[in-house]
């Protein structure tokens, strides 16, 4: 627990801080199983996303076998196309990349970047990972009963979901999808409070909100926003829990299935939807946000550059994160709605591109005229921007309630959210884990190696999705098992629909190779020393590396300046550390 | 959904307001500090379980608050019946309104330095907590022997929901509760039982004010208000 000084009006001098008390662990099973420290859970975190990540990664190739050969993998029935497309998303979204950055990155770098100890509660962050994991047992579960997991579509639509011509609807798939999903968000809530109150709480002295990295910013808006919209998810699972196990009918009209009227009626689908995507859209930002900070400070380090303009990049993160609660009905252009609330939600959709813009410009002019490294974390950071502009200006057109009705369920959409929060986020991810990879394991990821990874993965990418959009404007629609010879699919699309697995197969070829280098460099790795990036912020100030339990040595770090000190005029380094004091013959004005 | 938007307009204007004190208009990149200067407090003086505690009140709320809307979408349809509502849930709510008043007394008696008091308002809180759930649970069992059954109607099905997701909550308070009544009939003075109480006491009146608004709901007198707004709204 953080101690609090005795008042406002006292200010303390920065040495006499009182520090936290923390929890030391006496066994092996509490240091590395039942453990408290936040660097652990965060590990157990990366470790079980990547894991479950790749199960979605194979479901993906599965996929995209039936699209290009379709009838040649006879054990691809319809029924299980539409159970890997379910899965494929679901785990994607939520339990990879709402896990990995949330749990993982927020666990290993909210206490190291503010300078604090560990989280303010321990205890509930390591409750947190232990119902993270079961939750994704009980969703893997549903690969081994009967009739296996749902193939509702990640957006689980009733009636369809709970109806037994959905694989799962009528049998375990759909109750286990659900339970886990409300497993999920509690062991969420559990970590996400800790994430909120230690950037409130925790931080070191001197480490004003203002001084916090946009790593930290991103993260702390993007938990604020979980913790708020998740609960809509959890309230459409209880309920559609209930239509499907004790009848009820919340989400569930009158219906007439094979011949035999369903005790059903008078329920509202459209009511399931509204809550659902008011969780599913501040979901998207959920992602982003976290990946806007990330690939803020990836860009700075490796331009030896301050961040062009960190003022309006925290703004912009934070208007973001409220904008994109009223924004959600624009997933529902074709559910019917009221033409009015059509234009309201295009104009608040359309408006979010203001402060996102600003962001796009102020990485832009970050790296103009910097002292740009062509690391490898650096070359995610450029393969991020433009993937995501170019996802987002697709976002423009499927914003308007005119474009997106013809292009609704097409593989535009799908090309348009996989750039702008599949790869994306993805590209910061690994920018990400090969920028702290040398603090969290003490070795550098190997370089040849990285690269490699990095070139596949980035084109490949591109080849995967660019071609999409293509296919969608021509009208093939998303979820169909198979196309046949229609006119939405004629011979030249469907040489491009092979294409396209061929480089979707590439590219999950380069991730083995990306978890070989992770594998072989935690032992065979260069040796990192304590900060290989030169970088300012106080993670990198840690004593040893890794971190120790506690993270810094006997005394806290007091932060004297803010993160972004790099290439500053007449300082004997390229970067001066957040922890380190200005002269003291030098005046305050100097120090711009 | 409009009563989620409202809940959240106001929690943005609590988030506004505090944002409007920590100076994010300053300019970091002007203000590196020297060793001698003197740091202002960056934490805030009031204890961290209490902000800790704050914060889910605000995912608590958000999360009732979703219920009440989806509760008034479905609400508008056509095969709605209301329910009637126990004369028991009455009773129900005096106990819990009894409770919330008795943990107040602990914490002004804790504060005080009254051990005898506190001890004695801690377990009447208890008791009486037990006493509404056991109340809720026979408000249940009438209705269902009156043949008002979870699947009947929409309406039936809102009220168990939203009643048993609230008396969940009331569950888990009680497991906090009675482990701090219990420290305290252990001798725990009421120096060190303070800051737990005051913990219960905020998370009792919150649970106290979601269930005058869900009974307010069931009993139809937020129809009227409801009505009002959609005029508004149109």
């Amino acid at each position: 627990m953080v101690n609090i000084p005795s008042s406002i009006n006292d200010p303390i001098p920065a040495a006499e801080v009182e520090d936290v008390e923390l929890y030391h662990p006496h066994s092996w099973w509490t240091t590395y199983v039942f453990s408290q420290d936040a660097k652990v859970i965060a590990i157990q975190y990366s470790l079980t996303a990547i894991s479950i990540g790749l199960v979605a990664l194979v479901l993906s190739w599965l996929m995209r076998l039936q699209l290009a050969f379709p009838g040649v993998f006879t054990f691809i029935d319809a029924d299980r196309y539409y159970q890997f497309i379910t899965m494929h998303g679901m785990i994607m979204v939520i339990y990879l990349l709402t896990a990995l950055f949330l749990g993982g990155f927020g666990n290993y770098l909210i206490p190291l970047m503010l300078g604090a100890r560990d989280m303010v509660f321990p205890y509930a962050n390591m409750l947190s990972y232990w119902i993270y994991l079961l939750a994704v047992l009980v969703l893997v579960a549903g690969f081994f009963v009967p009739g296996g997991p749902t193939g509702a579509g990640w957006t689980l639509y009733p009636p369809q979901a709970v109806l037994s011509g959905t694989p799962g609807g009528q049998d375990w798939g759909i109750i286990l999808m659900l339970s886990s999903l409300i497993l999920f968000i509690i062991g969420f809530t559990m970590g996400g409070l800790n994430y909120v109150v230690t950037v409130l709480q925790g931080r070191a002295r001197g480490m004003t909100l203002m001084r916090m990295p946009l790593t930290i910013w991103g993260i702390f808006t993007a938990t604020v926003m979980a913790l708020l919209a998740f609960p809509a998810l959890f309230v459409a699972s209880v309920m559609m829990l209930f239509d499907r196990v004790l009848g009820t009918s919340f989400f569930m009209p009158a219906i007439v299935e094979m011949g035999t009227q369903l005790q059903h009626g008078g329920g509202s689908p459209i009511l399931f939807q509204h809550l659902f995507w008011f969780f599913g859209h501040p979901e998207v930002y959920i992602v982003a946000l976290p990946a806007f900070g990330i690939v803020s400070d990836l860009i700075s380090v490796h331009a030896r550059k301050n961040i062009f303009g960190y003022r309006m990049m925290v703004w912009a993160i934070v208007i973001i994160g409220a904008l994109s609660f009223v924004v959600w009905a624009h997933h529902m252009y074709v559910s019917g709605m009221n033409p009015n609330f059509g234009f309201f939600f295009a104009t608040t959709t359309l408006i979010i591109a203001v402060p996102t813009a600003i962001k796009v410009y102020n990485w832009v002019l970050t790296l103009w005229r910097g002292d740009i490294h062509l690391t490898i974390p650096m070359l995610f950071a450029l393969g991020f921007i433009v993937t995501f502009v170019n996802g987002g200006l697709t976002g423009l057109f499927l914003g308007n309630v005119v474009v997106d009705v013809p292009l609704s369920d097409t593989m535009f959409v799908v090309a348009h959210f996989h750039m702008v929060m599949g790869v994306a986020p993805i590209m910061v991810i690994f920018g990400a884990i090969y920028h702290w990879y040398p603090k969290i394991t003490g070795r550098m990821l190997n370089e040849t190696m990285g690269r490699i990874h990095f070139w596949v993965t980035f084109l490949g990418a591109y080849l995967i999705f660019f071609p999409m959009h293509y296919l969608g404007l021509l009208g093939a629609p998303r979820r169909y098992y198979e196309l046949g010879e229609s006119v939405v699919n004629p011979p030249s699309a469907h040489d491009l629909n092979i294409f396209i697995t061929m480089m979707a197969l590439t590219v999950g070829a380069a991730q083995v190779l990306f978890l070989f280098n992770a594998a072989w460099s935690l032992r065979h790795g260069k040796d990192a020393g304590g900060n290989p990036w030169r970088a300012t912020t106080l993670e990198w100030q840690t004593p040893t590396t890794p971190p120790p339990h506690g993270n810094f040595g006997k005394e806290l770090p007091v932060v004297y300046r803010w993160a972004y000190d790099y290439s500053v005029p007449g300082a004997p380094e390229d970067f001066i550390p957040q922890n380190e004091p200005d002269p003291e013959n030098r005046s305050r004005e100097h120090a711009s | 959904m409009s009563a989620i938007l409202i809940f959240l307009a106001g929690l943005a204007s609590i988030i506004i307001w505090w944002m409007a004190q920590q100076r994010l208009t300053s300019k970091p990149w002007l203000e590196s500090a020297r060793a001698s200067d003197i740091f202002p407090v960056t934490r805030s003086q009031i204890p961290t379980v209490k902000i800790g505690l704050g914060v889910f009140l605000a995912v608590v709320g958000a999360l009732f608050t979703l219920f009440i809307s989806a509760y008034f979408m479905r609400m508008g349809l056509q095969d709605w019946w209301a329910i009637p509502l126990p004369g028991v849930l009455w009773v129900n709510t005096a106990a819990l309104v009894v409770s919330s008043i008795a943990l107040e007394m602990a914490k002004s008696s804790a504060q005080q330095n009254d051990a005898n008091a506190m001890k004695i308002a801690l377990l009447a809180s208890f008791v009486t907590a037990i006493g509404f759930l056991a109340g809720q649970l026979f408000a249940w069992h009438e209705l269902v022997s009156e043949g008002y059954v979870l699947a009947d109607n929409p309406a039936n099905s809102f009220f168990y929901l939203i009643t048993g997701m609230h008396g969940l909550h009331i569950l888990g308070g009680l497991l906090v509760l009675s482990r701090t009544t219990f420290n305290v009939w252990q001798g725990e003075p009421p120096k060190e039982a303070r800051l737990s109480i005051e913990l219960c006491a905020m998370y009792w009146h919150f649970m106290l004010i979601v269930w005058l608004v869900i009974f307010a709901l069931f009993a139809g007198w937020a129809n009227d208000f409801v009505d009002i707004c959609r005029q508004l709204l149109t």
